[in-house]
């Protein structure tokens, strides 16, 4: 018999019990409904072992990496801690070091922990205030020395936040962040296999970390970035992409505007269908997808049918809150 | 004891084959992909992965009842036979392209077929 372990709570599971039946019989609220694997309604993660395989069959790679599993699944081998999809995260504070504009409407925010601050480029962590109101947001940069982690904040019109974040939130004052979620990041396998990104407004944040990542474990497939939003002055960092690409000889870049105005350099019209038209063919691409959720739900199914395997598209649309 | 089906056709890995080539058919299939407009692609998979296993006769754990809930809101958006018909063709075709025998076909559709009168909630 073995011990799962919840939130510091013990609960026994028997030999021939599944984690899901075991944590039912204790009254612990897990959702739930095939029971055979199919539905993915009862996956949680473990924070301290590797689950069984037999437990992760049918999962995301990434979320394999991040040992998640299927309660309904799984046989336990040895104790186990879990995490609940629902239980309260854990927060720590950080500093902000860098605040600053990076185009008309979107800041680099850079906030440093004393620690390292383990997180996949690419995942999100949610950002609260003193009183608890609280944001997700994506990380832009990759895990590094300095322990720092990158956001590109763009001031929504009405936004809360985000309006807190521009003009209250100076370097110096400390923020509270959580633990980083999210399965839209880079694992350094197949190394040869086309990338394609393709991101809108901050949508850039995940996948220039997502790039970063890729360069720095040697990927050599090629890697085709497509940046989009309506008016230039909404685009950043675009400079920056040129000279990335000109020193990686397998990065593409392409900005793209979908307003009236296109001035020479971009390309015109909406970045999914840019992007579709550049790469006619998918299959055996990996595709990561970030921004507008309508541009990433629609530019999901293109993908699928344009040749790419659904394990293989990541996708991270940015709903936005409204209170 | 004889195989069932689902052991027959080839469990969980021809199901994961048959579902990515069955949605493709579906999502360009212009009679029903606007059934599928709003949806978000992941959860569809899922959806259209327990649908090939239920087909297949393998573990599953649908109901009847359950079949009617899942398809009340796109029967008051107009689903009918047509659709239905529509499905079934791409089932076939599916499992033709996967080169399953002819009889494991028919098996397969036979239960598919059983549910009609529960997805158009009749």
């Amino acid at each position: 018999m073995y011990t799962l372990t919840i939130d510091q709570n013990d609960y026994p599971c028997q030999p021939d019990e599944t984690v899901l039946d075991a944590l039912l019989r204790e009254n612990i609220n897990l959702s739930f409904a095939c029971k055979k694997g199919t539905c993915h309604s009862c996956m949680v993660r473990s924070t301290d072992v590797t689950p069984p395989s037999s437990a992760q069959s049918g999962l995301k790679n990434t979320l394999i990496k991040q040992n998640y599993f299927l309660a309904c699944q799984c046989y336990p081998e040895q104790d186990m801690q879990i995490r609940l999809p629902d239980q309260s995260e854990f927060y720590r504070m950080g500093t902000v070091v860098v605040n600053k504009m990076l185009n008309r409407n979107t800041i680099l925010l850079i906030i440093a922990f004393e620690d390292a601050f383990e997180f996949n480029a690419g995942q999100f962590v949610n950002l609260q205030r003193s009183d608890g109101l609280t944001r997700s947001y994506s990380t832009a940069n990759i895990p590094e020395q300095s322990n720092t982690l990158e956001f590109h904040i763009r001031r929504l019109p009405g936004g809360i936040f985000s309006a807190w974040l521009h003009d209250e939130i100076n370097v110096g004052d400390s923020i509270a962040v959580s633990e980083p979620r999210g399965h839209c990041f880079y694992l350094p396998e197949r190394r040869e296999q086309g990338l394609l990104l393709v991101g809108t407004g901050t949508g850039l944040a995940p996948l220039a970390g997502i790039l970063t990542d890729a360069l720095a474990n040697g990927h050599t497939g090629p890697i085709h970035l497509f940046h989009g939003s309506r008016e230039v002055e909404d685009l950043y960092r675009i400079d920056e992409m040129h000279q990335l690409a000109e020193q990686h000889p397998n990065l593409h870049y392409t900005p793209c505007l979908s307003g009236s105005h296109v001035p020479e350099g971009f390309a015109a019209g909406r970045v999914n269908e840019i992007a579709l038209s550049d790469i006619p063919d998918l299959k055996d691409w990996r595709v990561f997808l970030c921004g507008h959720p309508e541009m990433v739900n629609q530019m999901k199914k293109q993908a699928f049918l344009k040749g790419a395997a659904i394990a293989d598209i990541y996708a991270d649309a940015f709903l936005i809150s409204v209170h | 004891m004889s195989k069932t089906l689902y052991e027959r056709i080839g469990g969980e890995p021809a199901v994961d084959a048959a579902v990515t080539i069955f949605y493709r058919k579906v999502l360009t299939d212009q009679r029903v992909s606007h059934f599928f407009d709003n949806t978000d692609i992941d959860k569809q998979i899922a959806k259209q992965k327990a649908f090939f296993t239920m087909a297949f006769g393998g573990p599953n754990s649908y109901t009847g009842q359950d079949m009617r809930n899942a398809h009340a809101g796109m029967v008051r958006t107009g689903l009918n036979e047509e659709h239905f018909n529509a499905v079934m063709e791409h089932l076939g075709a599916t499992l033709t392209e996967l080169n399953v025998p002819g009889d494991l076909i028919a098996e397969a559709a036979a239960i598919a077929e059983s549910t009609r009168n529960d997805v158009l909630g009749r």
